[in-house]
């Protein structure tokens, strides 16, 4: 631990209050993702836990929430637009962001620094702005509530992580080794394959999945550049808790939850895989 | 421009998910507001009509205004073929050439023989737009919080301390600022005049001082009933027919204020440069027939605009009362009505939206 | 001196240069694919906003020729007859393409009630017989008969513009031309903005004082504990943003999870539940929590490189465990400090989702106002013109981080 052992009263206090701190902000930062679920299963239509549920009745719980999303086809409909859109653009932002980092990531790259402010620029440009732009721009060249339209859009928002993930991966990548296979007698494309290919495959990958995440939440350009037809799941639930608050909100909720876990544990099984790939000792 | 393989991958996906087949490409679609009104168009007009001419209807919901509409149109790809809409909005978008006009002749005479001109009650017809109903804003309080004294006036709405807690309101200074002038003493009749004056609106807008902290400001028609029966708010401002729902269908103990209510129309216009028009107007002319409007009043307490169908109005569809009490066109509650003036907020309405918006952020 | 020759004979140097040419075309193909998609599809856009913000089009292009004319007319009197006769034609031949509506919209922006003025007016046009357009206009509405609106038409009829700007700095043109202050109900937007850095401002500062234990004990943890607590910081980072604004609605509602637990512990009454959303402070919770890991994140990147050694070294030299924190360690931190606090502070600025949902009446930033008037006002001209200026804020805030931090810099996760 940080502090000695050898502490008086006053450092005891610090250290506790140090440590109670620390898990008031963890209790902060998750509560509230965890407080919907047991939520998501309220038999009744409220937002908060009732009387049965904290004596844990069992028929205060209920799964009538997940039956509707079931029951309206307005869920299901936007589900396939979220992972038509998402699917679409995150292939396309890995395809062309893996490429980019190839380049980047060479020391001969020219103009470096400001290519690379360009490429990030889409994840710091507030979304509000980008999603004005899109709307004008798209509507003049009859993209504007068109799914490919809304593919586009989100894959440039995907890019630039894409880009960081993947040039992470390549910094620190020792080109000796391509010069190796090169006098080894292998060509350029089987360079690629053999020697870049897998060290950079964990970098590519949590970069597609930062890129869907980014489509699959992403509500504002929706917003401003979808139709009816083009509604995705944000959307949805965007306009359920602006017209309708239902629980049925929280279990679409839960499910996102869920699927964020998994997302999120993947990513993190590959970067412990990248980092131990590349000797990056992590104990 | 549409590509074919995405939208069929679209429908495919949809089907393998469990989706309705409504959203194929031939449906007519119509926007409207949703939640409960939504629905009763829904039963009244869209399951007869595609029962009648096995046209599907595709329904929508929006939260108003032009700008999806414009963007279709100008865009020339028009995905919407029927919107629901309020006055002030029909006025506009007809002068801006964004709706198809239909001329009253083309409508079917009420079921006494009345010319559309005649059956129609004054202002309901346009020439872009059709009125389907007749609507209000009205306030309403959850009648278990009051256990004595009940507010009563659009003075109580005003009054923090005679009745404490928060109020909900419209986002807008629409019926808000009317309804604080005539709160501060000036006649219904009078009201339009004195908002058009400076030092009008400037009195509008300190009534409204005294209130401000105790606001809640809502946006879309569904959250008021939800504000209330939540206990965000003890009273608020609420298009009626959302309340009545709330009372006769999740058997709330909702009370409405009838004093000093706005009413309006909504009305039915078509898309300019739909593909669909011909479907469209036929789906217009069917769903304001009298029986379709007088049908429409069983499932929503708004009133119809034919006058040929207020005989017709019988009971609400599921709960078996009478609806003509809860319309705003029933003699006790229109007493103190108001028309909403919808020349004046088109005319005046960017700059009192602008100085509300400067009033809320102060 | 003889240069070196290479097996093929040309000099050494020539042939270093070209390969070094080839590499750097060959790095650049592979980056071009990115960058012209990132151009075409967002980059023009930008520049389309921008545009707009400018841009002017509808009386200068429906009504051309009045508006040529007014460009010769002086200012004091009333325009001849032939203005009058030009505008009545041109509005009648706007009728005929649909464009009144614009045009009434457009005008109706600048001054109140000329939306009607242009409507009412063209319906008495069509009918008009007579060839005396300057009495039977001002007849028809007397504020034709005025100077005021027909500079208001002069000065909206000038194809490009930098009214919206001064709209968007609540400054205004007055009647003489001068630029003066928008009359004190109506200014707002210096306000929205002054609001929206200090909520950035306050977010930024909260993450800080949250993040910045968290990320110590983070990094002296061992690995294996640590590693499981990050997954805690990585959980909101992934999970959807509206996901996390309905927690909060779920939370903090008047009859929400924690006014509950606070009367069931009668702390506050029934009657004493308190307003915690739909207001400033529901923007300010909601926010720090959706931006609090961009924050660990780059704090603990870097705290995890600095070495204890330093700490145990100033201890040993006599400083208490305090003075040893703040002098030693806490200056090793900056850059990360620099580095979360920029992220945060950048993010936080144009934030939308948020704002909107939980913010109430006190908590609409100018990302808000934006969406106002691109969906509801449609005055987008003016959405435009905020949106540049809080394009440029971000813009200069991502170059300092650049300059400071460096962009490869970044880390995600």
């Amino acid at each position: 631990m940080v502090f000695p052992p050898h502490l008086g009263i006053g450092g005891k206090i610090a250290h506790y209050s140090f440590i109670l701190f620390c898990g008031f902000v963890f209790v902060f930062l998750v509560a509230p993702i965890l407080v919907i679920i047991p939520l998501s299963f309220n038999a009744e239509p409220y937002f908060t836990f009732t009387e049965g549920m904290i004596s844990f009745e069992p028929e205060a719980y209920s799964i009538r929430w997940y039956a509707d999303i079931a029951k309206n086809p307005q869920w299901a409909f936007s589900a396939a637009n979220s992972i038509i859109v998402a699917t679409c653009s995150t292939f396309l932002a890995t395809l062309l962001g893996t490429l980019a980092a190839l380049g980047l990531s060479q020391s001969h790259m020219p103009y470096k620094s400001a290519v690379m402010g360009v490429l990030i620029s889409p994840m710091i440009v507030p979304l509000i702005i980008s999603a004005a732009g899109m709307f004008f721009f798209y509507s003049n060249i009859g993209l504007a509530q068109t799914l490919p339209g809304l593919i586009l859009a989100h894959a440039v928002l995907g890019t630039p992580f894409v880009v960081i993930t993947v040039t992470a991966t390549l910094t620190g990548f020792d080109h000796s080794l391509t010069r190796a296979s090169q006098s080894l007698g292998a060509d350029s494309r089987k360079t690629f394959f053999k020697i870049q290919m897998p060290l950079i495959l964990p970098g590519v990958i949590s970069g597609a999945l930062f890129a869907f995440i980014t489509s699959f939440d992403e509500v504002v350009i929706v917003f401003f550049l979808a139709g009816f037809e083009q509604r995705t799941i944000p959307r949805q639930m965007w306009a359920g808790i602006r017209e309708q608050i239902s629980p049925t909100i929280l279990a679409v909720a839960t499910i996102l939850v869920v699927v964020s876990i998994l997302l999120l544990t993947t990513v993190e099984l590959l970067r412990r895989r990248n980092e131990r790939l590349r000797g990056i000792s992590t104990s | 421009m549409k590509l074919p393989i995405i939208k069929s991958a679209i429908l495919a996906g949809g089907l393998a998910l469990g989706a309705s087949s409504a959203y194929a490409g031939d449906a007519l679609t119509v926007v409207s507001w949703g939640g409960a009104y939504t629905k009763s168009q829904i039963e009244a007009y869209h399951k007869p009509y595609t029962a009648k001419y096995g046209t599907k209807i595709q329904s929508e919901d929006y939260n108003g205004g032009l700008a999806e509409i414009r963007a279709q149109v100008e865009a020339g790809k028009i995905t919407w073929d029927v919107v629901d809409l309020e006055v002030s909005d029909a006025a506009r978008g007809c002068d801006d050439g964004l709706f198809e006009k239909i001329s009253a002749g083309s409508l079917p005479n009420g079921v006494n023989g009345a010319l559309p001109s005649k059956d129609f009650i004054p202002g309901a017809l346009q020439e872009c737009a059709v009125g389907t109903i007749v609507w209000s804003t009205i306030y309403a309080y959850d009648a278990d919080k009051y256990k004595s004294e009940k507010p009563a006036t659009i003075s109580d709405f005003f009054n923090v301390k005679k009745f404490p807690g928060k109020r909900g309101m419209r986002k807008v200074p629409k019926v808000n600022l009317e309804w604080a002038l005539m709160a501060d003493g000036v006649d219904g009749k009078d009201v339009y005049k004195v908002l058009a004056t400076k030092a009008g609106q400037d009195r509008a807008f300190k009534k409204l001082d005294t209130i401000k902290n105790d606001v809640l400001w809502w946006e879309a028609g569904a959250q008021p009933p939800q504000m209330l029966a939540d206990g965000e708010v003890v009273m608020t401002s609420a298009y009626n027919g959302r309340i009545f729902n709330a009372a006769v269908a999740e058997k709330k103990n909702f009370e409405i204020v009838w004093d000093r209510q706005l009413f309006s129309f909504d009305l039915y216009a078509i898309i300019k440069g739909t593909p669909r028009f011909k479907e469209a107007l036929r789906y217009v002319q069917f769903s304001t027939a009298s029986e379709q409007l007088a049908n429409q009043a069983r499932w929503i307490s708004y009133g119809p605009t034919r006058k040929s169908s207020i005989k017709l109005i019988s009971t609400h569809a599921t709960a078996g009362i009478k609806m003509m009490p809860h319309m705003p066109t029933a003699p006790n509650n229109f007493k103190t009505a108001v028309l909403e003036n919808a020349e004046f907020w088109s005319d005046n309405g960017d700059e009192l939206n602008e100085r509300f918006n400067a009033w809320l952020a102060k | 001196m003889t240069s070196i020759l290479t097996a093929d004979g040309t000099p050494l140097k020539d042939s270093l240069y070209k390969a070094e040419k080839g590499r750097r075309v060959k790095a650049f193909l592979l980056v071009a694919p990115l960058l012209l998609f990132v151009l075409v599809s967002f980059v023009f856009p930008i520049f389309e906003m921008l545009f707009r913000s400018v841009d002017n089009p509808v009386l200068a292009k429906n009504l051309p020729l009045t508006i040529e004319k007014l460009q010769k007319w002086e200012g004091t009197n009333l325009p001849d007859q032939e203005t009058f006769t030009l505008v009545a034609k041109e509005l009648l031949i706007a009728r005929e393409n649909s464009k009144v509506g614009k045009i009434a919209a457009r005008l109706n922006f600048e001054a109140g009630g000329m939306r009607s003025m242009i409507n009412k007016t063209v319906r008495k046009v069509r009918k008009y017989k007579g060839n005396d357009y300057k009495k039977a206009l001002i007849q028809f509405d007397k504020r034709w008969g005025k100077v005021v609106t027909w500079k208001v038409l002069k000065r909206i009829g000038q194809r490009y513009t930098g009214v919206q700007y001064l709209a968007a700095l609540d400054l205004k043109v007055n009647a003489d031309n001068t630029i003066g202050f928008q009359s004190e109900d109506r200014r707002i937007y210096v306000k929205i903005f002054l609001r929206t850095i200090w909520v950035s401002f306050l977010v930024t500062i909260f993450c800080l004082i949250l993040a910045y234990p968290v990320s110590f004990l983070l990094a002296t943890l061992p690995l294996r504990i640590s590693n499981l607590l990050l997954i805690m910081v990585l959980l909101p980072f992934w999970t959807s943003l509206l996901v996390r604004t309905t927690s909060w609605i779920v939370l903090l509602q008047r009859n929400g999870v924690v006014n509950d637990i606070l009367v069931a512990l009668n702390i506050i009454s029934e009657d004493g539940r308190i307003q915690m959303i739909y207001n400033q402070t529901g923007t300010l919770i909601a926010m720090t929590q959706i931006l609090l890991p961009f924050m660990i994140l780059p704090l603990y990147s870097v705290m995890k490189t600095i070495s204890p050694s330093y700490m145990r070294a100033a201890r040993s030299l006599g400083a208490s465990p305090l003075k040893a924190f703040v002098r030693v360690y806490m200056p090793q931190t900056t850059p990360g400090i620099g580095a979360g606090c920029l992220l945060v502070f950048i993010l936080s600025i144009g934030y939308y989702i948020t704002p909107a949902l939980v913010g109430g009446r006190s908590g609409q930033l100018i990302s808000n106002f934006i969406a106002y008037h691109m969906k509801s006002s449609l005055n987008w001209g003016l959405a435009a013109a905020l949106g540049t200026i809080l394009l440029f804020a971000v813009l200069i805030l991502y170059y300092l981080y650049n300059k400071i931090i460096g962009i490869d810099k970044m880390k995600l996760g």
